[in-house]
C-alpha cells in the first residue's frame, strides 16, 4: 500500500508531535529526578538514623520528613538535614553520635510519634535498637590500647558489660602489667554513640558505624566443627582417631618449657 | 492595546469599592498563610506547641493527624504500606480539600504561593513578556512521571525537590541552601515563564486540582451581565484560561468557574469595580442571573476615568 499522496492530516502531527515532546520532557525529567533519588541512598557513615529505622532504601520510601521525630526527641540528639548543608537526604531525620548521642529512654518517643512506620513501631525494646555498631577504630591511639586504664566507653555504655567488655591481655610492653581492651559485641550494641561521644581522645578512638560498614558476615555454608560436635555429643565422624595434643611443657620437644627435650629431627642447616 | 487595558489594575475597583473592599480577599489569604505559617512557628520560636511538623505530615494538640495526601501517594507507590497514624491524616486533607476545592491549598496555605506571587506583580510591574509558557497539561505529566519515578526507585521521589515542603521545613526547622531554591523559583517565574511554577509546574498543585475537580465550593460570575470587558480579572487571576467559559458564557452556560486549575484565591472578585464574581456553592442554581433583560452597562471607554 502506497503512502505517496496521503499525508498525515495536521492534527494527528501535531498530536504526535506534542506527545512527543511530552514525552521527551518527562523522560528528561525524570531521569534527573531518579539521579536525585539515587544520590539520596548515600548516606554518610557518620549519620546515624533514629532507632527503629528501616534499612536505608526502604527509609526513604516510608520517610515523609514531618520532623515530628525530632520534636519528640527529649534530648535534641535527632536533626532534620538542611539542604545543602548536611550530607543527608533532605529533610530526613539524623544524629551524629559525637556530637549529641542517642540517650536510649525507655518509651522511645521518636518511635512513637512516627506517624508512617519509617521508625518501627515494633520496636518496643530500645535494647533492640541498632542504630549503627560501635568499633574501636584506632588502636594505636586508644589509651586503654596503651596499657592506660582510660575505660571511659566501657562505664558510659547503657549497655555495659554485655555491649562492650574489658578483656584482658598481657601487657608485653611493659611486661609485667595488664591491658583491658574495650570489645564490642555487637548483638547486645545498640549504636546509641555514648561511647564514642565520651572518648576522652580529641578525634574519637571508638566510633558508631552503621552495620553495613562496622560488621562482616559469615558465609550460610560456614560450620564450626566445635559446636556441631557438642550439638551431637560424639565426634562428627565415626571411629575417628584422636590423637594427642602438642601442649608446651614438660615432656614436649618445647625448649622454651622447663622439662622440654630435643627434637629428634633437626632441619639440615642453611649454609650461605 | 485599548485605551480600557490602559487604565491602571484594580484602579476602577478602588475608586468604587475602597482599597480594603478592593484588596478583602488578598489581605484574607495572606492573613491565612500567615496564620498556617504560624501555627508551626509558635512551637519552635515560643514554645506554644499547638501544632508539631511541618506541611508534610503534622499533628495538632497532641490528637489530630494531618499529612500531605501526594507524599503519602509516592510513599505508597514507592513500596511503603504506611502506618494508620498517616493514612488518617492523608484521609482527613483529601477529603477536606476535596470539599473546599483541592488548589485552596494552592492560593491560602501554599508558602510558596506569597514568592510566585511576588513574582508576578514585579513582572507586571516591569512590563515583562509571558515568556515561555508549557502547555496546560505539563504538570499532570510532571504528576505522573513523579509517581513513576517514586515507584521505579522506590524513594518519595518529589521531596527530593519539592519547595514547598522544603520553604516550610526550613522555616520551621532550619533553612539551609533552601533560599537559594525560592529565589530561583522567584527569578524562574519573573524571566522566564510568568506563572511559570504554580501555574504550569508544579505537581502538588496539579494532585490537588484533581483531588478538587468536584468541590462544592466555587466562584460564579454571577452578575456577568454587568461585565464591562475591562480585563482586570484576566490580569490578575494566576490561571485565567479558567475566566472565560464563565464569564463569557452565554444563556444557560453555568457561570461557576468549574475548571479544577482554579484555586478559589478570590482576587477576580476582589478586582471587579462592578462585583461580577462571588463565591458560591457548585449547585448554586440562583447564579444563573437574569442575564439578558438588564441594561448593558456603559463602556467603559466613554466613562470619565
Amino acid at each position: 500500500m502506497s503512502r505517496v499522496g496521503t499525508p498525515l492530516s495536521p492534527q494527528r502531527r501535531r498530536f504526535l508531535q506534542d506527545s512527543a515532546r511530552a514525552a521527551g520532557g518527562c523522560v528528561a525529567a525524570g531521569s534527573v529526578l531518579a539521579w536525585l533519588a539515587r544520590d539520596a541512598r548515600a548516606l554518610p557513615a557518620e549519620a546515624l538514623r533514629p532507632p527503629g529505622a528501616l534499612l536505608e532504601n526502604d527509609f526513604l520510601s516510608a520517610c515523609i520528613r514531618c520532623g515530628l521525630c525530632v520534636r519528640e526527641c527529649p534530648y535534641d540528639t535527632l536533626k532534620l538535614a538542611e539542604l545543602g548543608v548536611d550530607a543527608v537526604a533532605t529533610g530526613t531525620p539524623y544524629f551524629t553520635a559525637r556530637d549529641v548521642p542517642c540517650e536510649m529512654c525507655d518509651d522511645i518517643p521518636c518511635v512513637a510519634a512516627c506517624p508512617t512506620g519509617a521508625l518501627d513501631p515494633g520496636l518496643d525494646n530500645i535494647d533492640d535498637a541498632k542504630m549503627g555498631v560501635a568499633v574501636l577504630v584506632d588502636q594505636e591511639n586508644c589509651l586503654n590500647f596503651l596499657g592506660l586504664r582510660c575505660d571511659v566507653c566501657y562505664r558510659v555504655c547503657p549497655v555495659i558489660d554485655e555491649a562492650i567488655t574489658l578483656e584482658v591481655e598481657h601487657n608485653a610492653r611493659s611486661g609485667h602489667h595488664a591491658i583491658f581492651i574495650p570489645t564490642v559485641h555487637a548483638d547486645h550494641c545498640t549504636g546509641c554513640g555514648m561511647c564514642e561521644k565520651s572518648c576522652v581522645l580529641p578525634e574519637a578512638a571508638i566510633k558508631v558505624l552503621p552495620a553495613r560498614l562496622a560488621r562482616g558476615s559469615s558465609a550460610d555454608h560456614y560450620r564450626k566443627g566445635w559446636e556441631e560436635k557438642e550439638a551431637k555429643g560424639s565426634p562428627l565422624v565415626e571411629g575417628i582417631i584422636d590423637l594427642p595434643d602438642r601442649l608446651p611443657g614438660p615432656g614436649t620437644d618445647n625448649l622454651v618449657a622447663p622439662g622440654g627435650f630435643e627434637p629428634s629431627f633437626q632441619l639440615p642447616e642453611v649454609t650461605q | 492595546m485599548t485605551a480600557r487595558t490602559r487604565m491602571p489594575l484594580g484602579q476602577e475597583a478602588i475608586a468604587t469599592k475602597g482599597w480594603l473592599g478592593a484588596h478583602k480577599y488578598l489581605l484574607l489569604r495572606r492573613t491565612s498563610q500567615l496564620c498556617f505559617l504560624m501555627l508551626f512557628l509558635l512551637g519552635p520560636w515560643f514554645g506554644i506547641w499547638i501544632v508539631q511538623g511541618t506541611l508534610a505530615g503534622s499533628l495538632t494538640l497532641g490528637v489530630l493527624p494531618l499529612t500531605d495526601p501526594f507524599v503519602f501517594l509516592q510513599s505508597l507507590i514507592a513500596g511503603h504500606w504506611p502506618e494508620l497514624t498517616a493514612a488518617i491524616g492523608a484521609a482527613i486533607v483529601l477529603v477536606t480539600y476535596a470539599l473546599i476545592g483541592g488548589r485552596v491549598y494552592c492560593s491560602w496555605v501554599c508558602p510558596i504561593n506569597p514568592v510566585t506571587d511576588g513574582a508576578h506583580w514585579l513582572h507586571r510591574k516591569l512590563g515583562l513578556q509571558k515568556g515561555w509558557q508549557p502547555k496546560r497539561g505539563t504538570r499532570l505529566w510532571i504528576m505522573a512521571t513523579v509517581l513513576i519515578v517514586s515507584g521505579l526507585t522506590g524513594a518519595i521521589a518529589w521531596e527530593l525537590v519539592n519547595p514547598i515542603t522544603m520553604l516550610h521545613r526550613g522555616l520551621v526547622f532550619g533553612m539551609g541552601f533552601v533560599w537559594a531554591m525560592v529565589a530561583a523559583i522567584f527569578l524562574f517565574d519573573l524571566f522566564v515563564s510568568r506563572h511559570g511554577w504554580c501555574g504550569h509546574i508544579c505537581p502538588v498543585g496539579a494532585f490537588y486540582g484533581l483531588v478538587g475537580s468536584k468541590a462544592l465550593l466555587r466562584v460564579s460570575a454571577a452578575s456577568r451581565s454587568a461585565c464591562d470587558d475591562c480585563m482586570d480579572c484576566y490580569a490578575v487571576c494566576p490561571e485565567n484560561h479558567v475566566i472565560s467559559p464563565a464569564l463569557k458564557g452565554k444563556g444557560d452556560d453555568t457561570p461557576l468557574i468549574l475548571s479544577p486549575d482554579c484555586s478559589n484565591c478570590g482576587r477576580c472578585i476582589d478586582i471587579c469595580a462592578e462585583d461580577v464574581f462571588k463565591f458560591t456553592h457548585r449547585f448554586d442554581a440562583l447564579s444563573v442571573a437574569p442575564s439578558e433583560p438588564t441594561a448593558a452597562p456603559q463602556s467603559r471607554a466613554s466613562r470619565p476615568f
